[in-house]
């Protein structure tokens, strides 16, 4: 039996001295890392990428497509991995589903009336269930602002529990959207709060909002998650989403990563990148650390 | 009372800013007694990538502005330039070129300007073409800028070298990596903030100071660069830049015979050297019974 976890008050969690965490921060980006520590670094951050498409024009076709890159990432380099899994719209799950079968590609559904999550309760129950239908293994809900800022957070935590209830063995991650948050304190808060309601994974951003993920936002969330490991024992995802698109920078958060939360976490099913064109920049220094030859857009795949 | 004269730093321009080296090298430039006049960064091939990045990501912007707004930025450098005149033309005497020779350098390069400002919204026209088909179609060719093009500039000339190979590249829409003369910098960097109060938007024109023997195999075998030119003479480097092009086809361009100080190094035709032909197939609609048109 699992032990049971008392909940804190989330209106006393620790507060967040901003300066602190950007020195802290700052130290995370002088790191040099060459030749095969790099290599191993960008494979895997490649598997860690959470191939993301969130698009109003999204098509079939679209999303076709973009599942056969997450296959196939670039096939003149054997021995590349996958990316984690593929990001949707509910609509557009089955269709990733069926083309992903055999890869080991999870496919991810965006819910709760994603990006801004203002609509009612059943509406947000109906469409994580829909998408779950679908065949969804992962489900990214985002959180009500609105409520959070207002200070209901029983409300935020109900939300999260429900979905979790609805979501079962599918993972869920839930969104901060802490563009929106406004002080690193918040971002604290927030993810107590996730996580004490069941969230598998806590996750940056929509990517609709600028900005999106940064290196202190996300070194606060995973402050947080390791203190909730100490406090439970049990183990939270991380996944920063949108502007991480040089694979400079993502090497900076797998650093960040080892340093916070230790060589356990390393590995998709703790850490994911949300991104669209990370893996192409990671893709190119590949090749580069291959050829010696620094590499152009033009000869890799947009989608 | 006395006071300390200020030098100033001489540093590299990429994406519109001036950085120091990554590579935290330097080169001390010594005048004809032997004496150190500067310390030049000696760029570093990673300077030159970061310098590609920037010129790609200005090659949009810069390109699809309007030729006339093009021609406008033109004389504007020329302009600017034209209100430092006296700076350069000390830089030049400090550089070890004579009283007379660097005045004619300076106005030399301004006029060049000038005439590439005008050929802007002019060379289209003259190397486009309507062509004859035999089916019912308006065919036309046009030329557009290649991209990114890397320039490893003349290494006797400070100033008029520089010109000389930038203008016609950017009056053609395409941004620019310049490693500038590795024994008479000076005037480059100071040309670099000309550049930088011209409206020219960042990164379409980055210069680096350095060494051809370290860098002209890395300007030759990057990927995102479309276009080599060449000002040097140096034999094994014009062989290495040949080989190493055909990775991704880029075009080269060997200047190596031009005479900077004639009007024959100016020319439409250098424009020409970094343009593209695109073709147009346009389906003419039959009107009546009436034949295709050509």
């Amino acid at each position: 039996m699992a032990a049971k976890i008392i909940l804190p008050d989330f209106r006393i969690t620790p507060t967040i001295d901003q300066v602190g965490i950007e020195e802290r921060v700052a130290r995370f980006t002088t790191r040099s890392i060459k030749k095969e520590s790099k290599m191993q670094g960008l494979k895997m951050i490649l598997n860690m990428i959470d191939l993301t498409t969130l698009e109003g024009k999204d098509t079939d076709g679209k999303v076709k497509q973009m599942c056969y890159k997450a296959m196939h990432l670039h096939d003149v380099i054997p021995g590349l991995p996958t990316v984690a899994a593929v990001c949707v719209y509910p609509s557009m799950v089955k269709i990733a589903k069926e083309s992903l079968i055999g890869s080991g590609v999870k496919v991810a559904s965006v819910s709760t009336a994603f990006p801004s999550g203002q609509s009612t309760h059943e509406i947000k129950i109906s469409d994580t269930k829909f998408a779950l239908e679908n065949g969804a293994d992962e489900i990214d809900m985002v959180i009500s602002r609105g409520e959070f800022l207002k200070g209901n957070y029983n409300f935020v935590f109900d939300e999260i529990a429900a979905i979790k209830d609805v979501c079962g063995k599918a993972r869920l991650k839930v969104i901060f959207e802490t563009g929106e948050l406004s002080t690193l304190d918040n971002v604290r808060k927030a993810s107590d709060i996730a996580m004490y309601a069941g969230a598998d994974f806590i996750k940056t951003s929509t990517g609709k909002i600028s900005p999106a993920a940064t290196m202190p936002v996300t070194l606060v969330m995973l402050e947080a998650i390791r203190d909730y490991y100490y406090a439970t024992d049990r183990m939270v995802g991380m996944k920063p989403a949108g502007g991480i698109s040089t694979s400079k920078l993502a090497l900076q958060y797998l650093v960040m990563l080892r340093e916070t939360l230790g060589g356990a976490w390393l590995s998709n099913e703790w850490f994911r990148f949300g991104a669209s064109s990370l893996a192409n920049d990671v893709l190119m220094q590949i090749v580069k650390q291959t050829t010696g030859v620094y590499q152009s857009s033009d000869y890799f795949s947009k989608d | 009372m006395s006071r300390i004269e200020i030098q100033k730093t001489y540093k590299i321009f990429i994406g519109g800013q001036f950085p120091r080296t990554e590579s935290g090298r330097y080169y001390p430039l010594k005048n004809k007694k032997n004496e150190v006049i500067a310390n030049m960064c000696l760029s570093s091939r990673k300077d030159f990538r970061n310098a590609v990045v920037a010129a790609r990501s200005a090659f949009g912007g810069w390109s699809e502005k309007s030729a006339f707004n093009r021609s406008q930025i033109l004389y504007r450098i020329a302009e600017m330039l034209e209100g430092r005149k006296e700076q350069f033309v000390s830089e030049l005497l400090l550089q070890g070129v004579s009283a007379a020779n660097a005045k004619e350098e300076v106005t030399m390069s301004i006029d060049r300007l000038v005439y590439y400002a005008g050929w802007c919204d002019k060379y289209q026209a003259l190397f486009s073409s309507v062509n004859p088909v035999a089916s019912s179609h308006f065919n036309f060719s046009v030329p557009e800028p290649t991209g990114v093009v890397a320039i490893v500039s003349s290494e006797e000339s400070s100033l008029l070298g520089l010109v000389t190979s930038i203008a016609p590249v950017i009056a053609g829409g395409n941004t620019c990596v310049v490693l500038a003369s590795e024994s008479k910098p000076l005037c480059a960097i100071t040309f670099s903030e000309v550049l930088n109060t011209s409206d020219l938007s960042a990164g379409v024109v980055n210069i680096l100071t350095g060494n051809s023997a370290e860098l002209h195999s890395h300007f030759s075998s990057h990927m995102d660069v479309n276009s080599l030119l060449y000002y040097r003479k140096n034999k094994n480097e014009i062989k290495t830049i040949k080989e190493n092009a055909a990775l991704n086809v880029k075009r080269v361009h060997i200047y190596d015979k031009i005479i900077l100080n004639s009007d024959k190094s100016q020319s439409p035709y250098f424009i020409f050297d970094n343009q593209e032909i695109k073709t147009t197939w346009h389906p003419v609609e039959n009107i009546g019974s009436s034949k295709g048109g050509y």
